[in-house]
């Protein structure tokens, strides 16, 4: 039964995660929304093994941890640059709004 | 229950991919075909492939979002709306569709242990795996040992592929320092 509820309670987790990630309206609320839906991801991965008896893909959800990282690291250090090749120092004064 | 997080994930999965066709800001665009390869993987997972969840997950969130926002800084992060409603592209993916769920109706039910998948060689492997190859693994006896040439086939395209890239990367660093050296 507990398990239940957490499952519920992550999907309904991941469908606002969604509605942050398309409404926006900052690019740091996007950062967010997929950062937290990997983690997301991460818990229903884990429930679902216990929910079914069978928690052999814990580790599975480790290294989607990990993954979920790489992305948003990506992201942000494209956010701050511009691009992802770049070693400039990012300037503090920039907007960034879309 | 799991019948519900299918439903569950399906739905949220139908509304991202919705919302991938309405959004213009090519930015929310990568970040939501990310949770969108995020969801198929779920489904993967409750579809006991843990296996292709992790590739789903590795090559549509790790490899693809980092290739896209590559592709935004030159392309910005703005869709023009298009100037007249295209009519060819919609009718080739309501076909491709169609004769998508038309090849659905012969594939086997899932998870039917009476599929061919499971009569075939699968029983033999299991019964003759101990006494042919002393590997108490059944996968890594399948993998290195019945399926030996496939397995070295695939790493050989693995091993190029790798070589390729570094040797791509290596030429370029090279060539930069060229140019760099008569300037100093």
């Amino acid at each position: 039964m507990m398990f239940v509820v957490s499952a519920v309670a992550i999907l309904l987790t991941m469908g606002m995660a969604i509605a942050r990630g398309l409404r926006g309206p900052t690019v740091y609320d996007r950062a967010l929304a997929v950062n937290m839906f990997g983690t997301a991801t991460v818990l229903l991965i884990a429930v679902l093994g216990f929910l079914t008896g069978r928690p052999d893909f814990l580790d599975l959800a480790l290294v989607y941890a990990l993954l979920s990282f790489i992305g948003t690291i990506a992201i942000l250090k494209f956010v701050s640059y511009g691009d992802l090749a770049s070693t400039r120092e990012p300037d503090p004064e920039e907007d960034w709004t879309w | 229950m799991t019948e519900f997080v299918d439903v569950a994930l399906l739905a949220l999965l139908a509304v991202t991919g919705l919302a991938l066709l309405k959004l213009r800001n090519l930015f929310a665009v990568v970040i939501l075909s990310g949770i969108y390869s995020l969801l198929s993987a779920g489904l993967f997972v409750t579809m006991d492939a843990p296996d292709v969840a992790f590739t789903e997950s590795a090559v549509g969130l790790g490899v693809s979002t980092v290739l896209m926002l590559g592709a935004l800084a030159l392309v910005g992060h703005e869709e023009k709306k298009p100037t007249r409603p295209r009519v060819l592209p919609l009718a080739v993916v309501i076909l491709t569709g169609a004769i998508l769920l038309y090849g659905m109706a012969d594939v086997p039910p899932f998870g039917d242990p009476n599929n061919p998948i499971h009569q075939h060689v699968t029983p033999r492997y299991l019964e003759e795996m101990p006494e042919e190859i002393e590997v108490p693994n059944v996968v890594s006896a399948v993998l290195a040992s019945y399926r030996s040439y496939d397995t070295m086939g695939e790493t050989t395209v693995i091993f190029a592929a790798g070589v390729g890239v570094l040797l791509l990367l290596a030429g370029r660093r090279r060539r930069g320092q060229d140019e760099e050296e008569p300037g100093e």
